[in-house]
């Protein structure tokens, strides 16, 4: 039998691709790989068991892509899909049909949270237990090798059952898991499924040469029957899937039942759980049943059709007592499904005399690993132990403290100790250093040339910029069950030396584990490491290794990449292999990776293994304990007190001993918290020379992280400012006399650099020095911290005098948008943090899930923040799909709120001064003296009414402040706008209201890694686009203008600074529906995002992103509404697209193809423009707006 | 009856001395086959840069590898993994495959090495592909302090040498001007195994923007006046070297043509007139020769070549530094009476 090394999500989807025909896929994670894969392989030309080439295809939802499964089935292709969450959700409506109608199919789950409280990418069952009813028949994997296995035996059982099934994983601990597995060949698939059973479906086809009718509607007198007329499949589904499973076990000699019972024979305490927890549970259950226990584990593979037969039979007769595990939450219930299902079973069973004893078991349910929690062996000890109480907490968590409803089981985490025949490791990295991919291939080479099992899991945190990645890697002669996080390693590779300034990377490792540090301090390194590393060495004898990887790198050719580096040193100190071995298989490895980049590449890469491998040496450990360095601390010490011991837990990577008490229990937290922790990654920062800056602002326009920001104040603030503080008479007119500062937050700046690179003012003697240059941080960071702390203690200037709709005057404007974790040079960001500048005191916002409610949104710390006076935005996510029509839900809420208080207001009037009255009803104006004006009657209003004795009054407390004006901006991705959520946000803007439409236009799906989108332009390479996209850009503003009333602008900050503020504004200001589409560059486009900015002026001379408002004021008789922005284009679609990788990526691989699409591309531009000027030509009127008038 | 226009070059038998050089216009076998149908004897391919394969390959590793790992909801990265990115010199040596077999004439390719190992490794790829003919494309930017002409000389004979014991196909070397003596230095490149050497190579030269005030390297393309430097260097050389002369720059008229040819030229080379006209100036140049030999009585070209080079022109003395006095002292500027 041959092994590969993959993950869950490449395990299942090769059995998904072989068996299928039609493949409709939809992005969401956990889940994209699978449809990523299918479409990699479809595009290359990979035939199915069948010999035919599988169509993939890309659906504007996971709605649309179960519905298009469904059309396909009717039609008689084979037919599958993969989801997740509340992609599985949007699935359910047809799979209610799919199952009604008997269709055989498969969707692949890799299951995870559905948003509740919060969103959460990461696994539970709780979207898969959310579709239990939906018809489908449920299997369940626990592994990786499982998964490609029940995968086959789903896809063969739908076709002998003719029921549908959903084969369900959990989310990333299964599909992102990658180990070492037996692999299905062709011939075990043509083995297992029944050609005569296709053929059967295939004849069932809806087809005009027999014709049937399907979905009919039926009245009372049938339904019923109807539907009960399916049983008999239900019925013998069980015994179909049994089938399957032993000729499974026939063809490859791995045996799976309905349900498995491991343990003792004679077991009296049985845990109950499906899922990847198994794996822990079993490992508890050994060593327990060695302890001399009994205690037993019983695996759930098909929960749908649950069998009570085959449950009671494959339980010990011994039983005394089950603890049912469920990973998901149903709040109310009586408990959790899978224990609903167990106690049912158990109580039918004894009922009808079919089980050895003659009263049911007791049965206890636990919930569990929620959202990817660690489910570990002595978790699963804790269980079993609960069993032995005489009253057993009849529902119960483990894995959390409860200190709210005391649900939670207390554990040991020493009780458990993972094998010595297993190898760990653990190496902390940097997401852009390759430390994830080099782990991946160690794993792969392991696995591929050895007899040994390999299996890699990794971390990320949630940012986007300097994330931290931790790699946990086991190697064994068994194959590897410990689904959970390493927590002791006989290697730890700590792969940047920064990592040791924010926590302790060696708590991780076993006594006399070998560590390999990277580090540019040599033997000095001890008078860098932090006390408690120094500590954790000493008292763990560590075997330290030191290497210089970047330098090595950087000799090699590779630059900044230290992957292979250390890659060569882990082997070479490790002795997983033999060293020399390991060597020839790291370089076959290598040419197997880069190759298909040039031979340059792999030279270049064996140069650095060989150099690594002699380059690194042991460090000595002194027996005297070295003078050591304090950490400096995570969190600025002005934070609040649920900063401080909430979010502070978080960073430091506590938050898993958070208690349940310290959470909220609706998922409301405090804004603005992004600013207490100090991430300082950035190694330059910009500086300031203010003898040649022009007070333009564009560097704190275009600042993604808010890190570079400007004040304009009386010079006489600055009589304590710090020595080395830099200040400039401001030359503007607005404010004679006074002094202006640019100044950056060190500690949150990221160094992508698109402040210098916009920056217009260099020296007339060094034409490199401009106004701000890149300088390495260290030297003056604490003398810029003192700088900024100072800058933020200057007073705001007054917003009334200041002329907000000019570039300079929105960057005098507060920013509430603030140090965000977005990537570094993120083209999105400066939008929204112009947005909160221009209009934060009284914004609302709807964010549609993607990049911008990660980094907007994402804990442990958020962006948005306060004023002085605690005003600010206002932020919630829903979905991802509903967003438009969650912030019109948020306007329709306003203006309720706004006629109640002018009805209340006109109740009250005769009890309230006439003049304030008059002021309220008539001061509800956007500009900044007026929202000033009314909020001081709003305050006057409320003391006011605190004195009356009306029942009115206090109602008109409460929605008082809506008689300010407010505002509410819908803002989301393309493959929001212009894809899922395309119908709502189409369905708002007919709708007449006041909101604000901002698209953040990337041109791909850039959270979920890079899927076209209908906003992705022709000839784009991206992923479900590898031949570049075939057909151009959906043209989402024209669709929006043709309403008329819309007002709709196209803008570009990078390109027209100007052109981007005042369309803010006019949306702003115009009372209807408004619509900005705003191009946002991105690390999915392959630029060099440090000159992100400047290249977005290309994009639009080149036509590429034409400039354009379209503003319904301006209609009328004899009047154009549609202003063209930008000239017409300067130069081609061929030279704007050499310079981005995601075309020349096409001009490379497919060179003729390139060259077809290519000009395509600039017949689209070249039409566009044509139509875009004559539109500026056109008259148009707008009679509602008239009759309104 | 009409002049005898061929010549030979590199070993081959052209129907005239009027060759399209390295440019846009030889980059595909679609406009290739353009410029045959419109008479070209024989074309030179665009270089083939070694820097530029090291540098586009090295920079696509690290985007497609420095996003993937990165972020935990696109492991893979943001594009799709393909088989291959044709970062190496595999598209140009198709070009070469492709030209062979799609055309009739000789196919000359180019190369601009930036390592020693790189000049010798891509020139026998290039025979194998097989190109009928290599003109290698030196230029270096002296610009280290330390390092003297003398040891620039020897670097660029030294390559000569490497690259002429590993193929066998006839080698051209295309130069620049700026040696301190190019007599000498295009005498040892001869002696190091140079069956032509092609005179002069233009590069992209930095220019400034002086709005941006920033350095913008950009190529001008030449003009007739550029064929001087050319002109006078082989007019100098002919008849003093065993070996053949390519002209190179300037070549925009059949005068300019006739010019080089009179200085000694085996073959001259054009590219900016074809970009700026279209492959069918090359006919028309073609036609304006061969009647300029015959109003002048020429019966063939290789009775022209080098009949004004020094050694045959009546002042010889006008290639050298006289030349510069004579120029100043019969300028004659408008403004002045």
């Amino acid at each position: 039998m041959p092994y590969i090394t993959v993950d869950g999500n490449e395990a299942t989807a090769s059995v998904a691709y072989r068996l299928s025909e039609v493949i409709s896929i939809y992005p969401i994670t956990p889940a994209s790989p699978m449809g990523e894969l299918s479409d990699t392989w479809s595009a290359a030309g990979k035939p199915n068991l069948w010999s035919t080439v599988p169509q993939v295809i890309e659906m504007q939802s996971e709605g649309g892509a179960a519905g298009a499964l469904h059309g396909a089935l009717q039609g008689g292709a084979l037919t599958t899909t993969f989801t997740a969450s509340q992609g599985l959700l949007l699935m359910i409506p047809n799979m209610f049909k799919v199952s009604g109608e008997l269709l055989p199919t498969v969707i692949h789950v890799a299951a995870r949270s559905v948003a509740t409280h919060a969103l959460s990418i990461f696994g539970d069952h709780s979207d898969v237990m959310a579709a239990r009813m939906t018809g489908f028949a449920m299997l369940a994997s626990s592994s990786v090798q499982e998964a490609q296995d029940m995968a086959l035996i789903s896809h063969a059982a739908t076709l002998s059952s003719r029921v549908p099934f959903m084969h369900f994983f959990d989310g990333f601990r299964t599909s992102h898991e990658i180990a070492k597995i037996e692999s299905l060949i062709d011939a075990d698939l043509r083995a297992m499924v029944d050609e005569e059973a296709i053929l059967a479906f295939r004849a069932r086809r809806l087809s005009p040469d027999g014709p049937v009718i399907r979905g009919t509607a039926q009245n009372p007198d049938v339904f019923f029957q109807g539907r009960e007329a399916a049983n008999p499949y239900y019925d013998a589904l069980p015994d179909i899937v049994v089938t399957a499973m032993d000729r499974f076990h026939s063809l490859t000699g791995r045996r799976y039942h309905l349900f498995d019972y491991v343990g003792a024979p004679d077991a009296q305490r049985v845990i109950v759980m499906m899922g990847s927890g198994i794996g822990a549970a079993e490992q508890a259950v050994n060593q327990l049943v060695a302890d001399g226990e009994k205690v037993g584990l019983l695996k759930v593979r098909l929960y749908r059709p649950f069998s009570p037969e085959a449950l009671v039979a494959a339980l010990p007769p011994t039983t005394i007592s089950l603890a049912v595990l469920d990973r998901t939450k149903e709040p109310g219930a009586v408990g959790e499904p899978l224990y609903q299902d167990v106690i049912t079973a158990l109580a039918e069973e004894t009922a009808l005399g079919r089980t050895a004893w003659d009263i049911a078991p007791r049965v206890i349910g636990g919930r569990y690993g929620l959202s990817s929690k660690e489910f570990t062996p002595p978790m699963a000890m804790a269980v079993l132990d609960e069993l032995r109480q005489p009253q057993p907490k009849p529902h119960f968590t483990v894995g959390i403290i409860d200190d709210v409803t005391h649900l939670s089981l207390r554990y040991d985490p020493d009780r458990y100790h993972e094998a010595d025949t297993e190898y760990r490791a653990v190496f902390y990295g940097l997401g852009s250093d390759g430390t994830v991919g080099a782990n991946k291939n160690s794993v792969k080479i392991i696995g591929d040339a050895t007899d040994m099992y390999a299996q890699g899991y990794f971390v990320y945190d949630s940012r986007k910029s300097g994330s931290q990645t931790v790699s946990h890697l086991r190697f064994g002669p068994k194959p590897i069950d410990s689904t959970y996080l390493i927590d002791s390693a006989q290697f730890v590779g700590v792969h940047h030396f920064e990592f040791f300034h924010q926590m302790n990377p060696l708590a991780v490792a076993a006594p006399g584990a070998t560590v390999l540090i990277n580090s540019p301090h040599g033997d000095n390194l001890w008078d860098y490491l932090p006390a408690d590393v120094v500590a954790t060495i000493v008292e763990k004898q560590l075997d330290v290794h030191v290497i210089d990887a970047s330098q090595v790198a950087s000799n090699a050719g590779l630059g900044g990449r230290v992957n292979t580096v250390l890659q060569a040193c882990f082997f070479d100190l490790a002795k997983v292999l033999e060293p020399a071995v390991a060597l020839e298989y790291i370089k076959k490895s290598i040419r197997k990776s880069y190759a298909k980049f040039g031979e340059v590449v792999v030279e270049h890469n064996e140069a650095a293994v060989d150099d690594a491998i002699v380059s690194h040496r042991r460090l000595r450990i002194p027996e005297v304990a070295p003078s050591v360095t304090a950490r400096p601390p995570r969190l600025n010490g002005s934070a609040p007190d649920f900063v401080q011991k909430v979010t502070n837990a978080m960073l430091e990577g506590k938050g898993d001993l958070l208690p349940v008490s310290a959470l909220p229990a609706d998922g409301t937290f405090p804004t603005g918290t992004t600013k207490y922790e100090k991430r300082s990654i950035a190694h330059e920062i910009p500086t300031w020379d203010p003898s040649l800056c022009i007070d333009c602002a564009k560097c704190v326009l275009v600042c993604p992280h808010t890190a570079i920001q400007m004040k304009v104040y009386d010079p006489a603030f600055l009589e304590n400012a710090p020595a080395g503080f830099q200040s400039k008479p401001w030359t503007g007119k607005d404010f004679p006399g006074a002094s202006m500062t640019i100044q950056v937050a060190p500690d949150d700046c990221t160094g992508c650099g698109v402040c210098v690179d916009v920056c217009p003012a260099r020296s007339k003697e060094e034409a490199k020095h401009k106004s701000l240059d890149m300088t390495t941080k260290v030297p003056i960071l604490e003398q810029e911290q003192e700088n900024f702390e100072f800058f933020l203690g200057l007073p705001e200037q007054d917003r009334k005098l200041i002329k907000i709709e000019s570039v300079k005057g929105s960057q005098m404007l507060q920013p509430l948008m603030e140090f965000s974790g977005a990537c570094a040079g993120c083209g999105e960001t400066p939008y929204l943090r112009l947005l909160s500048q221009l209009f934060g005191d009284r914004l609302t916002i709807a964010n549609a899930t993607g990049c911008s409610s990660i980094y907007g949104g994402n804990l442990p710390t958020t962006p948005w923040t306060t004023n002085d006076q605690g005003r600010g935005p206002a932020w919630a996510n829903s979905l991802f799909e509903d967003n438009a029509e969650f912030g019109l839900g948020m306007r329709l809420a306003l203006d309720q709120q706004i006629v109640e208080a002018d009805g209340l207001l006109a109740g009250l009037a005769s009890q309230l001064p006439e003049d304030l009255v008059a002021g309220l009803r008539d001061g509800r104006l956007a500009d900044e003296t007026s929202v000033e004006e009314q909020r001081s009657r709003v305050l006057q209003l409320k003391d006011l009414l605190t004195g009356l004795e009306d029942v009115r009054s206090e109602r008109l407390r409460t929605v008082a402040d809506a008689l300010v004006h407010k505002t509410v901006w819908i803002v989301g991705g393309d493959g929001w706008a212009y894809d899922i959520g395309f119908g709502g946000l189409d369905h708002v803007l007919a709708s007449g209201r006041n909101v604000n439409i901002l698209v953040l236009d990337t041109e791909v799906y850039s959270n979920t890694g890079g899927q076209a989108s209908k906003a992705t332009p022709r000839a784009a390479v991206a992923k479900f686009a590898a031949s570049g996209r075939q057909v151009g850009k959906k043209d989402l503003g024209m669709i929006a203008s043709a309403y008329g009333d819309v007002y709709v602008a196209q803008v570009a900050i990078g390109a027209n600074n100007t052109q981007t503020v005042k369309a803010f504004a006019e949306a702003e200001a115009y009372d209807g529906p408004s619509l900005i589409i705003a191009y946002s560059q991105c690390i999915a486009h392959g630029i060099d995002m440090s000159t992100g900015f400047s290249h977005q002026k290309e994009a639009v001379t080149s036509g590429y992103w034409p400039l354009y408002r379209y503003d319904p004021r301006s209609a009328g008789e004899g009047k154009h509404p549609f202003h063209l922005d930008s000239r017409a284009p300067t130069t081609t679609f061929k030279e704007f697209a050499a310079t981005e990788a995601r075309y020349a990526m096409l001009a490379r691989s497919q060179p003729e193809r390139a060259e077809e699409l290519f000009g395509l591309a600039q017949d689209d531009i070249d039409a566009r423009w044509k139509l875009y000027e004559q539109m500026a030509d056109v008259e148009r009127r707008i009679p509602d707006l008239e009759d309104h008038e | 009856m009409s002049a005898d226009l061929t010549t030979r070059y590199l070993g081959f038998e052209l129907a005239h001395p009027i060759v399209p050089s390295a440019s846009p216009l030889t980059g595909s076998v679609a406009s290739l086959r353009k410029l045959e149908e419109a008479g070209a004897p024989a074309v030179v391919l665009p270089s083939l840069f070694e820097e530029q394969i090291v540098h586009e390959a090295a920079e696509l590793a690290h985007l497609v590898e420095s996003l993937s790992g990165s972020f935990i909801e696109s492991p893979g990265g943001y594009f799709p993994e393909l088989d291959t990115y044709n970062t190496g010199p595999d598209a140009y040596l198709r070009l070469i495959e492709d030209a062979k077999r799609e055309l009739h004439i000789p196919i000359i390719a180019s190369l601009n090495g930036s390592t020693r190992g790189g000049w010798v490794h891509y020139a026998r790829l290039i025979e194998d592909a097989g190109a009928d003919a290599l003109e290698l494309n030196i230029y270096v930017v002296a610009a280290n302090a330390t390092f003297t002409g003398s040891e620039m000389e020897t670097q660029y004979l030294e390559l000569v040498e490497a690259v002429k014991e590993k193929i066998n196909i006839p080698l051209a070397v295309k130069v620049s001007p700026y040696f301190s003596a190019f007599a000498n230095m295009a005498k040892q490149l001869v002696d190091a195994g140079a069956d032509s050497l092609v005179m002069f190579n233009r590069f992209y030269q930095p220019d400034f923007d002086i709005e941006e005030m920033d350095v913008t390297p950009n190529l001008e393309l030449s003009t007739s006046h550029d064929l001087r430097l050319p002109l006078r260097w082989i007019a100098i050389l002919f008849g003093r070297l065993q070996t053949q002369f390519a002209a190179t720059s300037g070549v925009h008229s059949a005068e300019d043509v006739v010019k080089l040819l009179l200085a000694g030229a085996d073959v001259t080379m054009t590219t900016a007139a074809l970009l700026k006209y279209g492959p069918g100036h090359l006919t028309e140049l073609v036609c304006d020769l061969e009647r300029w030999l015959d109003d002048n009585d020429y019966t063939s070209v290789s009775q022209l070549r080098g009949s004004l080079s020094q050694t045959n022109a009546p002042d010889p003395a006008a290639f050298e530094r006289h030349n510069y006095m004579k120029a100043l002292t019969t300028f004659r500027s408008p403004s002045v009476a």
